[in-house]
């Protein structure tokens, strides 16, 4: 064991950013192998380069369950380092990202490919390929049948099997991250509010805890309740979505039809709460800009009741029909080990019995005075990512609830003060997804000095693609809704 | 009269089948509590695709735009081959299932020339599944139809099924209900409907039937359309034959008869088809081998 450890911080609390012991390439891999086997998380691995230098620092952020610590280790490397990929399979997305970003080769990775074709042409890459007699090469996208977004799927089959499935994106690369170097300005929220689109108050909090870590400022007890309702009624909006979206890649109809409206009625929620329905512009650094009162607690909890009659019904037909459980069960499986070893987060972890949520392990919020159950099931098929989508939602149904009646009293908006200048801050939000992590560091004059994003789809889409193996090339648009995994939170 | 009946019911299937499809869609819209589009959708989608061209890849051959030409072709024929309940076909002989099994065969073979003419990996798994299922539903329909003609004595579609219940409903019942299950699911399966196909997705890796048609448009889209329209009625005419065990010698009556359970077999695909999921396409084949299993035991209790 090495003699190294990392340097311990808090979810969303400030650290100096040269207090962060740096190691040498070797500890560095030593310490975040061991750490990982321990049961550590991979939250973020990334490089920063050295302006007009050869090589970089490399960052690695571990969440450690059980102990609400998290583990930050850097250490200096050149153009290369040894690659972690071997021991950590978790890291293997990051360095293919670190090779991409920051020009730094891992050396021994496995896999070494583009994650998003920065500067070079999109999907321009040496794809696997199986070769045989009767195996077939099927290729999907990046121009979908359905109004999706852009992604390019590359199948190796033999007959209706899949033996190997290559996920490539990065046609919806905006260089967000570089383009918030620098700030905060006027443009970084509208930077952070769609860089997933459907996720944008899960974004929104992390940014706005990074932010108000960095400049000293503490939100009310109310404004978090009502971030948090708002993160709820993402969730809600979603899963339910995603539920009805299930249904109707396995032609059951009803359910399909009455969860696509139900939806809307819950996105019309989120309206009602902020005036818009996707949450935008209601989670800003120091608090919130909309503040409920009286009248529209209850207009939201008539409309509740009645959304939650209704989704009950539609939802518990389709886990009720046979038919469906058919097509469901034994789709896509990603047993507990895999998904362990690949880092998977929020839904498609915890349907592989992984008891992980940010909002129990790093409390954040209003969620450091409220339990949220954790919703597990141990099957890791697509019945499983559905059904802990269907149990988290009636948490989350209980959750707004609850909070809707006894909102805390308090200022909805404080002032932030300037940002601490050389510091790093990591922000864990739980996003409908899963695990968001925002890494932000401040230079000496306390502008943003890096801002990396881990949308939790960073970590699920190579689940995915193991997911698929052995099964039916058929099911294939099954188990992808069953992951519903974000491009443009993957691609930044 | 019978003439007449004969000729009204080709007028009818040939002017009311785009209606069929529109049916069942209004079934499925009310169970999933949607108001559903036009009953007439189809005339209007037939109706502007007659008035568009067609864009042809420059991989494809002749082969690709035979294709709908063919199928429309060969489901005309099967359509003046078919009895509507105990209204006899326009044509009728010894032995015309035969002809109108391959003329349907025909037309499948056709669909999936021009499917493989694309190049396409899609139109490819969609026609190699196409190809498979069909391998097992059409023994399961000659079985079917075998057993009808064993019980009554009679080697033509329209004798058949115009003297299935000629001696009352006793003597056939059995045989006419195993039958009228095999070619409930035979009809599921070759208009690729649910549980089998599902029309309404579009999602290209999971369909069957509408993933051949996929590079097709215009005119040819319009043919091939209607021409599944068309297969549809043929085959509720042949399910109605058997299901509905009336008979009143007078020809327009049958007729009416006849429509009037073509339009709710319609309905009944839509009640199965908003409640129940699709098959994993493993078990599509299971499904049909039931079906022609049914036919079996049909002809063996015919046979007795």
């Amino acid at each position: 064991m090495s003699a190294e450890h990392p340097a311990i911080i808090r979810n969303a609390q400030v650290a100096d950013l040269e207090a962060c012991p740096c190691m040498s390439a070797g500890d560095f891999r030593q310490t975040l192998c061991a750490r990982v086997s321990a049961g550590a998380r991979l939250s973020a691995l990334f490089a920063r380069r050295k302006a007009g230098e050869s090589g970089g620092r490399l960052y690695a952020v571990l969440a450690m369950p059980g102990s609400n610590n998290l583990g930050l280790l850097c250490c200096d490397v050149g153009d290369s380092y040894p690659s972690i990929t071997g021991d950590c399979p978790a890291a293997h997305w990051f360095e293919r990202e670190i090779a991409e970003r920051a020009g730094i080769r891992p050396e021994g990775h496995p896999w070494l490919k583009p994650v998003r074709f920065a500067g070079k042409d999109v999907g321009l890459t040496d794809f696997y390929r199986m070769d045989g007699n009767e195996v077939h090469e099927v290729a999907v996208g990046p121009v979908h049948a359905g109004v999706i977004e852009p992604g390019h799927f590359r199948f190796q089959c033999h007959g209706e099997t899949v033996h190997h499935l290559e996920i490539s994106l990065g046609y919806q690369h905006r260089g967000i991250e570089d383009a918030l170097i620098g700030g905060p300005d006027a443009r970084t929220i509208h930077y952070i509010e769609p860089l997933a689109g459907d996720t944008t108050i899960g974004h929104a909090t992390a940014y706005a805890m990074a932010i108000e870590a960095l400049g000293g400022s503490r939100p009310s007890a109310r404004a978090h309740a009502i971030r948090a309702i708002a993160a709820e009624l993402e969730r809600l909006a979603n899963h339910i979505g995603d539920l009805g979206a299930l249904a109707g890649d396995v032609g059951f109809l009803p359910t399909m039809s009455y969860c696509g409206r139900i939806r809307g009625d819950v996105l019309n929620c989120t309206g009602v709460l902020c005036g818009n329905r996707f949450g935008r512009r209601l989670v800003v650094p120091g608090g919130i800009m909309h503040d409920l009162d009286e009248r529209l607690c209850k207009d939201l909890l008539d409309r509740l009741e009645s959304i939650e009659r209704d989704a009950t019904d539609a939802i518990e037909l389709m886990f009720n029909a046979p038919s469906v459980l058919a097509r469901f069960e034994g789709a896509g499986t990603v047993s507990h080990e895999l998904a362990n070893q690949l880092g998977l987060v929020g839904v498609a972890a915890r349907a592989s019995d992984i008891e992980y949520d940010v909002r129990r392990e790093f409390p954040y919020g209003i969620y450091q005075f409220t339990q949220m159950p954790i919703c597990t099931w141990s099957t890791g098929d697509c019945f499983a990512r559905a059904y802990v989508r269907w149990l988290e939602a009636k948490q989350s149904f209980a959750f707004v609830r609850e909070h809707l009646r006894s909102l805390p009293a308090g200022a909805t908006r404080q002032g932030v003060g300037e940002l601490a200048a050389g510091k790093i801050v990591v922000a864990l939000v739980e996003g409908w997804r899963g695990e968001i992590c925002h890494v932000v560091g401040t230079d000496q004059s306390g502008r943003f000095a890096f801002y990396k994003i881990v949308d939790p789809s960073f970590h699920n889409w190579f689940g995915l693609a193991m997911a698929l193996r052995e099964q039916q090339i058929s099911d294939f648009p099954l188990c992808n809704k069953s992951f519903n995994l974000s491009y443009c939170g993957h691609d930044l | 009269m019978i003439i007449l009946a004969s000729i009204i019911h080709v007028v009818l299937a040939l002017s009311l089948s785009p209606l069929l499809i529109g049916v069942i869609n209004r079934v499925k819209a009310k169970f999933a509590g949607r108001r559903g589009r036009p009953l007439l959708q189809l005339y209007y989608d037939l109706w502007k695709l007659l008035h568009k061209g067609a864009v042809y890849s420059t991989t494809t051959t002749w082969v690709f735009r035979t294709g709908p030409l063919v199928g429309i072709s060969a489901v005309l024929v099967a359509i003046s081959l078919v009895p509507l309940g105990r209204v006899p076909a326009l044509a009728a002989f010894d032995g015309d299932i035969i002809l109108l099994a391959y003329v349907l065969g025909l037309m499948r073979f056709m669909t999936v020339l021009a499917a493989l003419d694309t190049g396409s990996a899609f139109e490819g798994m969609g026609a190699g599944r196409e190809v498979q299922f069909s391998l097992l539903a059409e023994p399961a329909l000659l079985l079917g139809v075998g057993a009808l003609s064993i019980s009554t004595g009679d080697w033509s579609l329209s004798g058949i099924y115009g003297s299935l219940f000629a001696d009352g409903l006793a003597a056939v019942a059995p045989t006419a209900v195993m039958v009228a299950a095999s070619l409930l699911i035979i009809l599921l399966a070759e208009n690729s409907r649910i549980p089998v196909d599902d029309p309404n997705t579009h999602l290209e890796l999971t369909m069957i039937h509408e993933v051949m048609v996929l590079d097709h448009g215009g005119v040819d889209l319009a043919f091939i359309q209607y021409a599944a329209a068309l297969k549809l009625w043929v085959f509720c005419a042949l399910f109605v034959g058997v299901a509905l065990p009336l008979q009143m010698h007078w020809p327009l009556v049958d007729l009416a008869f006849g429509m009037a359970g073509v339009f709710i077999v319609a309905m009944v695909i839509g009640v199965i088809e908003s409640t129940m999921a699709r098959l994993r396409l493993l078990r599509v084949p299971q499904m049909l081998v039931v079906s022609a299993v049914l036919a079996m035991i049909a002809v063996l209790w015919a046979l007795r």
